[in-house]
C-alpha cells in the first residue's frame, strides 16, 4: 500500500484532485457505490456506500468481491464510521475504504488508523496540512487497523 | 508512581506542538471560534462565563511534589494565584488567557503533565482510589490498571468521537472511595478462585439528569484481556449509543434501554470477534503490566517505625488525628487527608502558596506523593506516624488543618453560576453558608459522617444524586431555587437520593438542611448510627415532616 497521498479524479463523485486524498496503489474503481439496501438486491455490485447508522457487519459475507466501501460522516462529531472501518478491516477486508462527508484535516490520522485509505471530504483539505496532521505523533499507544506498532511492543520487542 | 519514558514524553510533546499551532491559527484569525472549539476542547480548554478555563489531567489523582509545584506555578503566573481541584481528581484554572494556553501546556509537559482528553466526547481522565497503595483493604494497587487504561485510551483512534463523554474509575478494595458505580465504566480489581488478578466490570452508571447505578456486566476479566474487553464495551456504545439527543447519549441510556443482559450479550459477541481477529485482541503482554507495576512498588518504608505512635498532648491535634488520619497498611505509617474545605472557603480551592507547601510536605514526609480525592480534598498517603504532629503544625499554620473529613462541612460543590456557563444557580455560596451554619466542630463531630453534595444545574457535576444530603440548584422563573435530596451514596452501598418536595431559596435551603440534620439527631438509634443509615431505616416521611411540617 502506498504511504503517500495520491491525488486524482474520482469519476463517481466528480471530486477534483484538490479534494480527494487516496493512499492506495491500485486504480480506483469506476463503479458507482450503491446503498446497503440496494446492495442486497444487486448481487453483482462491487462498491457500496454505508450511512453512519448502517451495520458494517452486513457486508461481511461479501468482502471478497467488494472493491470499495464508502462510509459517510454526516458531521465530524459522528464517530460511528470509525467503528465501521475497524469492523471491516478486522474481518479481513482489503479493498478501498473511503471516508466521505464532513471529513476534516484533524480527523485524518484517526481515520487512517482505523483503516480508511481514501478520503472524499466535502471541503478540500490542503495536502500539506494533511501530511503534517498524519505525521504529528511519533508513535501510537494502541494497535488499530493501520499496522502501526503500539508503544508497548516497541518497549518489549 | 508512574514516570514517563521517552515514548510517553514524545507523545505529550507532540500534542503540545500541535496545540500551540492551533492556538496561533486561532489568534491570527485563520481559525474561527467554531473551527477552534473542537480542537481546544480536546485539550481541556473551555470558554466559560468570564474567561477560558483550563482543566489539567491528574491521572488517577496521583501527583509528585514537583508536579504540585508546577500546578502552583501555573496558578501564580497564569491565573489569579489559585486552582480548583475537581470531583474527577483534576485541577481547573478559571482565569486563563488564550495566548498563554500553549505555553502552559509546554510547562506542564516538563513535569509529565497535560490536559489531553480532559474534555470532549472521548475517554476522559481515569479516576481511582485516593488511598491506592496505602489502604489495608486493597487486593492490589489499582493504579497499575488505571495507567494501562490511560495509555490504551490516549489518542484512541476509534473512540475520540463517541456519542458523549466517557468516564472510567478503577478501585481495588471493597470500600469504594471513588464512586465507581456512578461511572460509565467502573472496574473493581479482584482475585478469582484461581487467585489470578482481574476486574469486575460495571457499565452504565452515571449522574447527570438521569442518574443510574451501573449494573455488573462481567464478574471477571483477566489481566491479559481487559483492554480487549474495554474495546468491546466501547465499540458497542460507539456504534449504538444515541446521537440524536445530547441528554440521552451517555452509555447509561444504552445499557438501560437494551437491558444489561442484551448489552452484555453484544459486548461478549464483539469481544469474541476482537479475540478472533489477527493478533488475538489488543492487550499488551504481561511484560508491560509488570513494567507499569514496578513503578507502583511500595516506597522504602522503615520497618523500625512499626511501634511509633504520635504524641497526643495537643487537643486540637487529637481532633485532626481522629478525623482526618486513616490507618495505613504499613505499621508505623498513616494516611493524612488535607481538607480543602475550611469554613467559609470555596470547596476544592487551593492557593499557590498552599500548593507549594503541600509539595514540600509530600517530598519530606510522604515519599513524594500527593493524591487528589473525588471529594475535592488532598491526601498525603504515606506519612510516618512520628511525623504526624509536625505535619499537622505545618498544615495548621497554612489554614490547611480543618478537621472535617466526611463531616457536614466537607461539602462537594461544583463551580456553579459563579463560573460555569451551564449553571442555573450558584453552588459555592450555598456550601459556604451551610459550612458556616455548622461551623462548631463539636456539633459536626456529634453528627458524624454526613456527606453534602451540591450541583448548580442538572448536569450534576457536584454529585448531588450521591449526597447523603444532596442539593440541586435550578432556575425557577429567573430566580435561583434549590431542591433538597436525601439518601444518596457514592460509596460501596451506592444509591441515588430522592427529592424531599418543593424547593427553597438560598436562605431557605440552609434552614432546610439544618432541620433535616436536627431531625436526624432525634431519629437516630444512637450516636453511632450514621445519617444515611437512619434515613434508610426510617424513610423519607419523618424527614419531610421536619422539613415542611
Amino acid at each position: 500500500m502506498a504511504e503517500q497521498a495520491q491525488s486524482g479524479n474520482d469519476p463517481e463523485t466528480g471530486l477534483t484532485s484538490a479534494n480527494a486524498l487516496r493512499f492506495r496503489a491500485d486504480e480506483p474503481t469506476d463503479e458507482p457505490a450503491v446503498t446497503l439496501d440496494s446492495f442486497d438486491a444487486q448481487s453483482n455490485a462491487t462498491a457500496v456506500r454505508l450511512e453512519a447508522g448502517d451495520d458494517a457487519r452486513a457486508l461481511l459475507p461479501y468482502l471478497d468481491r467488494l472493491a470499495l466501501v464508502e462510509v459517510d460522516f454526516p458531521t465530524f462529531r459522528d464517530g460511528r464510521g470509525y467503528s465501521a472501518a475497524r469492523v471491516l478491516r478486522e474481518a479481513g477486508y482489503r479493498g478501498e475504504l473511503r471516508a466521505a462527508g464532513d471529513v476534516l484535516v484533524d480527523q485524518l490520522l484517526f481515520m487512517r488508523r482505523c483503516g480508511f485509505d481514501s478520503f472524499a471530504p466535502q471541503s478540500p483539505i490542503n495536502p500539506a496540512a494533511a501530511e503534517r496532521a498524519l505525521h504529528r505523533f511519533p508513535e501510537a499507544y494502541q494497535p488499530a487497523a493501520d499496522g502501526a506498532v503500539p508503544i508497548w511492543r516497541l518497549r518489549h520487542g | 508512581m508512574y514516570r514517563y519514558d521517552h515514548y510517553d514524553q514524545a507523545m505529550v510533546d507532540a500534542r503540545v506542538a500541535e496545540f500551540r499551532d492551533q492556538c496561533a491559527r486561532r489568534l491570527s484569525g485563520e481559525l474561527t471560534e467554531d473551527q477552534f472549539k473542537p480542537l481546544r476542547l480536546m485539550n481541556g480548554l473551555y470558554l466559560q462565563l468570564h474567561a477560558y478555563m483550563l482543566r489539567v489531567a491528574i491521572p488517577y489523582g496521583t501527583l509528585s511534589g514537583a508536579q504540585m509545584r508546577m500546578l502552583a506555578q501555573v496558578a501564580r503566573k497564569y491565573d489569579r494565584g489559585y486552582g480548583h481541584f475537581t470531583t474527577r481528581q483534576n485541577i481547573q484554572y478559571n482565569w486563563i488567557k488564550l495566548e498563554d494556553a500553549g505555553t502552559i501546556l509546554a510547562e506542564l509537559a516538563t513535569v509529565e503533565m497535560h490536559a489531553i482528553q480532559t474534555s470532549g466526547n472521548c475517554i476522559r481522565n481515569i479516576s481511582s482510589d485516593q488511598y491506592a497503595g496505602a489502604a489495608a483493604d486493597e487486593v492490589a494497587d489499582p493504579r497499575v490498571w488505571a495507567e494501562l487504561i490511560r495509555q490504551w485510551s490516549s489518542f484512541h483512534p476509534e473512540f475520540s468521537y463517541l456519542p458523549r463523554k466517557f468516564k472510567i474509575a478503577v478501585i481495588a478494595a471493597n470500600e469504594d472511595r471513588a464512586a465507581m458505580k456512578l461511572h460509565d465504566i467502573g472496574l473493581q480489581v479482584v482475585r478469582n478462585d484461581a487467585g489470578e488478578l482481574g476486574c469486575a466490570v460495571y457499565v452504565g452508571g452515571g449522574m447527570g439528569r438521569t442518574p443510574m447505578v451501573g449494573p455488573l456486566i462481567r464478574e471477571f476479566v483477566g489481566a491479559d484481556a481487559l483492554m480487549t474487553y474495554l474495546e468491546a464495551c466501547l465499540r458497542v456504545y460507539n456504534r449504538y449509543g444515541r446521537r440524536d439527543n445530547i441528554y440521552k447519549a451517555r452509555i447509561k441510556i444504552l445499557v438501560h434501554d437494551l437491558g444489561p443482559d442484551e448489552y452484555r450479550r453484544q459486548v461478549e459477541e464483539e469481544f469474541a470477534q476482537l479475540r478472533a481477529a489477527p493478533g488475538g485482541g489488543i492487550d499488551p503482554p504481561a511484560a508491560e503490566w509488570d513494567r507499569i507495576a514496578a513503578h507502583f512498588a511500595p516506597p522504602p518504608f522503615q520497618a523500625s517505625f512499626a511501634d511509633d505512635e504520635p504524641d497526643l498532648a495537643d487537643p486540637d491535634f487529637r481532633v485532626w488525628l481522629s478525623q482526618n488520619v486513616q490507618a495505613h497498611k504499613q505499621p508505623g505509617y498513616a494516611i493524612a487527608t488535607i481538607s480543602l474545605k475550611p469554613v467559609g472557603g470555596i470547596p476544592g480551592d487551593a492557593s499557590a502558596e498552599q500548593m507549594d507547601l503541600i509539595a514540600d510536605l509530600a517530598e519530606r514526609l510522604s515519599f513524594d506523593e500527593v493524591r487528589v480525592t473525588h471529594a475535592q480534598n488532598l491526601v498525603l498517603p504515606h506519612v510516618p506516624k512520628r511525623e504526624l504532629y509536625a505535619l499537622w503544625q505545618a498544615l495548621d499554620a497554612a489554614g490547611l488543618a480543618t478537621s472535617n473529613l466526611d463531616l457536614v462541612s466537607d461539602i462537594i460543590a461544583c463551580p456553579g453560576l459563579d463560573y460555569c456557563s451551564l449553571a442555573n444557580a450558584r453552588s459555592i455560596p450555598v456550601a459556604q453558608r451551610i459550612a458556616e451554619r455548622f461551623a462548631d466542630m463539636d456539633r459536626q463531630r456529634d453528627l458524624g459522617e454526613l456527606k453534602i453534595k451540591i450541583s448548580g444545574c442538572i448536569n450534576a457535576c457536584g454529585h448531588h444524586h450521591a449526597g447523603h444530603i444532596g442539593i440541586l440548584g435550578v432556575d425557577r422563573k429567573g430566580v435561583e431555587n434549590y431542591q433538597l435530596l436525601l439518601g444518596g451514596s457514592g460509596a460501596e452501598d451506592a444509591s441515588l437520593g430522592k427529592i424531599t418536595g418543593p424547593g427553597f431559596d438560598e436562605a431557605g435551603i440552609v434552614d432546610a438542611v439544618e432541620r433535616t440534620v436536627e431531625a436526624y439527631r432525634r431519629l437516630r438509634a444512637d450516636s453511632s448510627e450514621r445519617f444515611l443509615d437512619t434515613y434508610r431505616r426510617v424513610g423519607m416521611q419523618p424527614f419531610k415532616e421536619a422539613i415542611y411540617g
